[in-house]
C-alpha cells in the first residue's frame, strides 16, 4: 500500500501488468475515491463554475461532462478538473493532493450566492473500465447504458446502490465511472461488481496500472505533467481554453500567451529498449539539454518504453531525433504523436 | 519453495549459491515481488573482476530503478543473456532461471552473508 493524497491506496493488486492488459482486453475495477469531489449550487452556479475554469461549459447539455483547467490570474495551471454540468448545480471532480487548495480557491473566487460543496468525504468514486465494462454493467444497472454517450451521465442504481454512471475514464478504453452518494455503500458495489465482473476477466487494479494506462493514453497527471508554472497551451491543453467565452481566471494571461507562443512544449517519446525514462531525467540533442521528462514508463502494450517531456518548440515535431539521459546512460528515443495508444472502435 | 539451503543472502537482497567452480548470483523472491513485474537489466560485462559489496548493475521495474550489489567478489565469467528479452524470469523463477551472474575467481573475504533463517528473518521484521 502506498498513501497518496492522504489515502492508503493499492499500487497493485496481482501486478501492474496483468492488470493493466486486463483492462486493454477485458476489463479493470479501480476505487478512485481519493479524487476530490466538489458540488457547486446556488443561484449563480453557472456564472460562478464559468469563471473559475478556462472551458466553456455552455457548450454542453446538463448531463455531459467536460475536461477543464483552473487556471490562476498568471495563466498557471491549479489543477486540470472534469466538470459535469448539472441543472443549477455542477459537480467539478480534482485531483487528491489539490484538493485543499482548490476548494480553498474555489470559495476565495465566488460569491456569497454560490455554495462550494466539499463531499469528497461522504462520496465514494469506483471505475469499471475496459472493452468488456459495458457488457459486466449492464445487467446490475437500470441506466440504459447502450444510450449513455461518452462524457455524459445519468443517476441510477447498480447492484442496489445509488449512483451516478458517467461514461467517462482515465485509462483510454471504454469504460464508466460510478458515483456512489453514500460512502459506505461503496464496499458492496465493488464486491458486486467484481463478483459479476470475474467470469469475464476482470481484475481490481491499482494505482500502478492506473498510471501506466493513462500514459499510454496521452492522459496528463497533475503534479507531474503539469503544476501552477505551467500554461495550458505549453501542456499541449490548449484545446480547453475557450477564449471567446467570457471573462474568466487568467484569460488575460493565457491570451497573452497564446499570441506570443509557448516557450517549451510537451512532446511524446517513444525510447528505444526497455530502459525507463523518469520524471526529471534530462532530453538532449546533439549531448546539449533540450528539456525534460514529465512521466515515463514501460508500455505494456507497445512493448518499449514511453515518456512525455517538455521540450523546445522547435523539437516537439514528431520524427525528430533525441536523447534520454537515464542514470547516466544515453536512451535513444523520437517524438511521436499523443496518444501512445489508441483503442480500435 | 525451491531448497535454499545452499543459498546465502545480503540485506540488499541478492542472492549467491554455489555452481560447478564458480557461484551464481540472483535476488530474492522478496526483492522481486517488491519490485513487481521487472522490465529491464543492466549487468556489466564477461571478465570484469569486483569485490563484493561493489555495484554490478541496475534492475528496473515500471515502480523504481535499483542498483544490485555483489554478494561476493569475483570475475564475471558469465551473465545470464536471457534476461535481456525476457527479464520476467526473474519474478517467475528468481532462484532457478531468473540467475543473474556467474563469478568465477570467488572471493568471500570482505563478504557479510546471511543464511536461510537469517535473511527469512530480516525480510519478516
Amino acid at each position: 500500500m502506498v498513501e497518496f493524497g492522504g489515502f492508503d491506496m493499492p499500487l497493485q493488486y496481482s501486478g501492474i501488468r496483468e492488470e493493466h492488459l486486463a483492462v486493454r482486453q477485458r476489463a479493470g475495477l479501480f476505487d478512485i475515491s481519493h479524487m476530490g469531489r466538489v458540488r457547486f449550487g446556488g443561484d449563480h452556479t453557472g456564472a460562478a463554475v464559468q469563471r473559475l475554469v478556462t472551458n466553456d461549459l455552455e457548450r454542453i447539455e446538463p448531463g455531459r461532462a467536460m475536461y477543464s483547467m483552473m487556471c490562476n490570474d498568471q495563466g498557471g495551471i491549479i489543477d486540470d478538473v472534469v466538470v459535469y454540468r448539472g441543472l443549477g448545480t455542477a459537480l467539478v471532480v480534482i485531483n487528491a493532493a489539490c484538493r485543499d487548495k482548490d476548494v480553498a480557491w474555489m470559495r476565495d473566487h465566488t460569491d456569497g450566492g454560490t455554495v462550494v460543496d466539499d463531499i469528497s468525504d461522504q462520496t465514494a468514486l469506483l471505475a469499471l473500465q475496459g472493452p468488456g465494462a459495458e457488457r459486466i454493467l449492464g445487467p446490475l444497472t437500470d441506466a440504459d447504458l447502450e444510450k449513455l454517450r461518452p462524457f455524459s451521465t445519468v443517476d441510477g442504481t447498480v447492484a442496489g446502490v445509488d449512483v451516478a454512471v458517467s461514461r467517462t475514464g482515465y485509462t483510454g478504453e471504454d469504460g464508466f465511472e460510478l458515483y456512489v452518494w453514500t460512502a459506505s455503500q461503496s464496499e458492496r458495489l465493488w464486491d458486486a461488481l467484481l463478483e459479476a465482473g470475474t467470469p469475464a476477466g476482470l481484475l481490481p487494479a491499482g494505482l500502478g496500472a492506473r498510471d501506466t494506462l493513462r500514459l499510454e493514453a496521452g492522459l496528463r497527471l497533475y503534479g507531474q505533467d503539469m503544476d501552477e508554472e505551467t500554461d495550458p497551451f505549453s501542456a499541449g491543453l490548449g484545446w480547453t481554453v475557450k477564449l471567446d467565452k467570457g471573462d474568466f481566471i487568467g484569460a488575460g494571461a493565457l491570451r497573452d500567451i497564446k499570441k506570443r507562443g509557448p516557450e517549451r512544449r510537451f512532446a511524446g517519446l517513444g525510447l528505444e529498449g526497455r530502459a525507463i525514462a523518469r520524471h526529471g531525467h534530462r532530453v538532449c540533442v546533439d549531448g546539449r539539454q533540450a528539456g525534460a521528462v514529465t512521466s515515463g514508463t514501460y508500455s505494456f502494450t507497445l512493448g518499449h518504453g514511453i515518456a512525455t517531456a517538455y521540450v523546445s518548440p522547435e523539437l516537439a515535431e514528431p520524427g525528430t531525433r533525441l536523447t534520454v539521459d537515464i542514470r547516466g546512460t544515453t536512451a535513444a528515443a523520437e517524438v511521436v504523436p499523443l496518444p501512445f495508444y489508441r483503442r480500435s472502435t | 519453495m525451491p531448497d535454499l539451503s545452499k543459498y546465502r543472502f545480503t540485506s540488499t537482497h541478492e542472492w549467491v549459491a554455489p555452481t560447478d567452480g564458480g557461484v551464481r548470483v540472483g535476488i530474492s523472491d522478496y526483492a522481486q515481488a517488491q519490485l513487481g513485474d521487472v522490465i529491464f537489466l543492466e549487468l556489466p560485462e564477461v571478465g570484469r573482476t569486483l569485490s563484493a559489496g561493489e555495484r554490478f548493475g541496475v534492475i528496473e521495474s515500471v515502480k523504481a530503478a535499483s542498483d544490485l550489489y555483489l554478494p561476493v567478489g569475483g570475475r564475471v565469467a558469465a551473465v545470464n543473456a536471457a534476461l535481456t528479452e525476457s527479464p520476467e524470469k526473474i519474478n517467475n523463477d528468481p532462484y532457478g532461471e531468473g540467475w543473474m551472474l556467474e563469478l568465477a575467481d570467488v572471493d568471500e573475504s570482505a563478504a557479510q552473508l546471511l543464511d536461510e533463517a537469517a535473511y527469512k528473518a530480516l525480510t519478516e521484521t
